[in-house]
């Protein structure tokens, strides 16, 4: 390999680079990082931000933001333990069709959009718990189970979702609409695309995923509880910039969003390992993802 | 005489691509120094190195001191008055806020010195890319530099507008001013040129003096001679491919006819603020209209709806390719495929890039090739969608005479499969040399229309007649 295609390289996968690097610093200090079932524990950890930010991905290329994703993953679960997972799912992306419509045909701002819908769907989930948490049918459950000893399925779904963000992404219509989107809205509508129509299905995917993310992490508790997933939608969102995608859209990668939620899954995983105190953790993940965004501006100067 | 900047060997590269190698340039004091090269020889890069905003890899440049540079790319804050534009980075204070009645009195004298007769409250978004680059203009003038680079200025702007910074920069000239002066209109070099460096893949090739001939420079250029500047090849008109009827805009435009049949070039000539562009956005359903009719091939469209536009089969290659044609994030041939996303044909794509003449890889991002390139990914994109009717909006804006050629070839070769092309261009040679006719708006108006072999005074009287409300 070429001096210029390592370069090359190593820039285009800083966070995996960085991800490589922060598991090798909590390897040394603490070998049971290493433990194989640890390991998939970290995994099963980043599953539920990963799917959620897998989401957050498509909205964050075509240049929005989906603040929402926490609050309709409780939603989602909670109506999924009342009813049946599958209907949480609809209502996910019911969410989420209502955000692209808010946006799109109602032309709000996607930050003041979905900041509306962090408010309903937390509260509808608050009314409909009546503030209990609820247990999950086995279906859901099923969602957060092993399929086998070492086999947690939580992590092949964030694979499959992984997978279908990738396809979505580079193979399809839909993913190259929103890289243009994303990267020049004028230019997009100039060129023919249905710009509304297409934020509308990149809002819904994002409520899908949510609301996917919403059930795994309700079948792994066994429960819906009325806070779930507070606060996720930060996380998904760190995990998309952490990957290098650009807050000013038409830049991002399913890899870099693999990538960013596991450094976060690792990071948490690893300051408990090392009994760092909780209240400490916070202020280190804030400084890791400020740290991750920094090396991301400056490489691309 | 005075040697104000002295640069030698300039090498830069930029990963493998070696855009400027061993380049040296001296700018002395009271000359127009005009850098003369095709798309991507180097000379926005030179630019850039002399301003320092890129290090050259090697090479010497002395006494850049006092250096104001107008950018190819345009450098405005769209949502700031033109006045804030005009004062960015030194607005005037007082009392550690800004000084608003301070910047409002002194903004009109600085808009006049460029004959520029806007309110200095509007926002600069919603002024024309003309109008914006004499913002430029009065910006850098306003630093008093000792050395002045133009980066391309008079690619956006009319003839009117050249003539007024062509005589500011004698003016600056006869002050002492050094000026290195961008441009691909190469009139405009035999107006005002005292000296010519010539690029070419990033080496200079040669300077002239002020009397070489146009052949002289386009050979040194281009490595070739160009017989025929504007090579039209007519075609006998068929069935009218494009027909724009009563079409009315309050405030805009009012009743304008035109009507394009397959095979033809019609033009569309006029000044900047004649409604040309407007009526060719409306056309093609990006902004709405009042009354009126658009129709494809007898097919009326539906107001205010590009995607039904397009596939009744109309293209348009917006007037500002950074704004409305590009997206820059994405590679070039990204950007080739955005019309034609729902089939794409790798095979084609790669024939039109070819066929351009891009300057740059297809998997390279499009920020990274230069203006005029990017200018060809923009036709590209619709040569690809093959439309029956091409709308092109001053679509050779900042090509050079050698690809101004190839797009003209292009059109021909449109045309000649009956397809239709309706050309709105500032360019008076250009909209002459190529159109079969050239209606001429004034006012929002359709002020008449002339046949093939018009002259350019013919089509001025047009365009600043009056016309009664
Ligand atoms: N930031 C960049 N990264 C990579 N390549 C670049 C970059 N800037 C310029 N280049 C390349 O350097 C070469 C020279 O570009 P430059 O912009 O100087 O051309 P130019 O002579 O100004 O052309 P034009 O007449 O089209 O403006 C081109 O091949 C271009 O693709
Ligand atoms: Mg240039």
């Amino acid at each position: 390999m070429s001096t210029i295609s390592i370069r090359k390289y190593a820039s285009e996968n800083g966070a995996l680079a960085g991800l490589v690097v922060l598991a090798l610093v909590i390897a040394f200090m603490q070998p049971a990082f290493l433990n194989a079932q640890n390991l998939l524990n970290v995994g099963v950890q980043a599953a539920v931000i990963a799917i959620m930010a897998f989401g957050m991905t498509f909205v964050v290329v075509a240049g929005g933001i989906d603040l929402s994703v926490g609050s309709i993953a409780a939603l989602a679960a909670l109506v999924g333990a009342l009813t049946a997972g599958p209907v949480g799912l609809v209502v996910g992306a019911l969410c989420g069709l209502v955000n692209g419509a808010l946006i799109s045909y109602g032309k709000l701002p996607p930050f003041i959009a979905t900041l509306a819908m962090l408010s309903v769907a937390r509260g509808l989930t608050l009314v409909f718990s009546e503030g209990q948490p609820h247990e999950t049918d086995e279906v859901v459950t099923f969602l957060g189970s092993n399929l086998a000893p070492m086999l947690p399925l939580p992590l092949l779904l964030m694979l499959a979702f992984f997978g279908i963000t990738g396809l979505v992404l580079t193979r399809t219509n839909l993913g190259r609409r929103m890289y243009a989107i994303g990267g020049n809205e004028e230019a997009a509508k100039l060129s023919g695309i249905d710009v509304r129509r297409t934020k509308l299905w990149i809002y819904a995917l994002s409520g899908l995923f949510a609301a996917a993310a919403g059930l795994v992490l309700a079948g792994r508790l066994g429960s819906a509880g009325p806070q779930a997933a507070v606060g996720y939608e930060l996380d998904a969102i760190a995990a998309v910039v952490i990957g290098g995608a650009s807050l000013s859209g038409g830049v991002g990668r399913a890899t870099g969003t693999l990538v960013g939620a596991l450094v976060l899954a690792v990071l948490r995983n690893g300051l408990n390992l090392l009994q760092v105190p909780p209240f400490w953790q916070q202020v280190v993940i804030g400084a890791v993802i400020a740290l991750a965004a920094l090396l991301d501006s400056l490489r691309r100067r | 005489m005075k040697t104000l900047i002295t640069a030698r060997g300039i090498t830069k590269h930029f990963g493998a691509t070696k855009a400027l190698d061993g380049v040296d340039l001296d700018i002395f004091a009271g000359e127009v120094h005009v850098l003369l090269g095709e798309n991507g020889a180097g000379k926005s890069t030179l630019v850039k190195v002399l301003a320092g905003i890129h290090d050259q890899d090697s090479g010497t440049i002395e006494g850049r001191t006092s250096l104001a540079v107008i950018h190819q790319e345009l450098a405005l804050v769209p949502e700031l008055s033109v006045a804030e534009n005009l004062f960015l980075n030194r607005l005037p204070r007082r009392f550690g806020f800004v000084d608003r009645a301070g910047m409002r009195r002194r903004a009109p004298e600085l808009l006049d010195r460029v004959g520029l007769h806007v309110d200095p409250n509007a926002k600069v978004k919603d002024l024309g890319i003309a109008q914006q680059q004499m913002i430029e203009i009065a910006r850098a003038l306003d630093k008093n530099a000792g050395v002045l680079i133009l980066d391309e200025p008079t690619a956006v702007l009319t003839d009117t507008e050249t003539d007024r910074l062509l005589e500011i920069m004698a003016q600056l000239r006869h002050n002492g001013v050094g000026l290195v002066f961008i441009t691909h209109h190469l009139d405009e070099i035999q107006r005002i040129a005292d000296r010519i460096t010539v690029l070419r893949d990033g080496r200079s090739v040669g300077v002239l003096g002020p009397r070489a001939t146009t052949r002289h420079m386009i050979e040194l250029m281009v490595g070739r001679p160009i017989d025929e500047q504007y090579p039209r090849a007519r075609q006998r008109p068929g069935q009218p491919l494009l027909s724009i009827s009563g079409l009315t805009k309050r405030g805009v435009f009012q009743d304008v006819d035109i009507e394009v049949h397959a095979g033809e070039v019609v033009g569309i000539a006029g000044l900047v603020g004649a409604g040309r562009t407007e009526v060719a956005r409306a056309a093609f359903g990006v902004d709405g209209y009042d009354r009126g009719t658009v129709a494809v091939d007898g097919k009326p469209l539906p107001r205010h709806d590009v995607q039904a536009a397009i596939k009744a089969g109309l293209g348009l290659v917006p007037e500002d390719r950074k704004r409305q044609g590009l997206v820059l994030t994405a590679t070039v041939g990204q950007n080739l495929e955005l019309v034609t996303l729902a089939n794409r044909d790798s095979k084609r794509l790669h024939d039109i890039a070819g066929k351009l003449r891009i300057k740059g890889r297809v998997e390279q991002p499009v920020k990274e090739l230069s203006g005029g390139n990017q200018q060809k990914v923009v036709i590209g994109k619709w040569l690809l969608a093959d439309p029956k009717v091409l709308i092109l909006d001053e679509p050779t804006r900042g090509v050079d005479v050698g690809a101004k050629v190839e797009i003209y070839e292009l059109i021909n070769r449109m045309t000649a499969q009956g397809r239709a092309v309706l050309l709105v261009s500032s360019d008076l040679p250009e909209v002459i040399g190529m159109s079969d006719r050239v209606v001429v708006m004034a006012h929002g108006r359709v002020a008449g229309e002339l046949p093939r072999g018009a002259t350019q005074d013919q089509v001025m009287a047009l365009a600043v007649q009056e016309i009664p409300a």
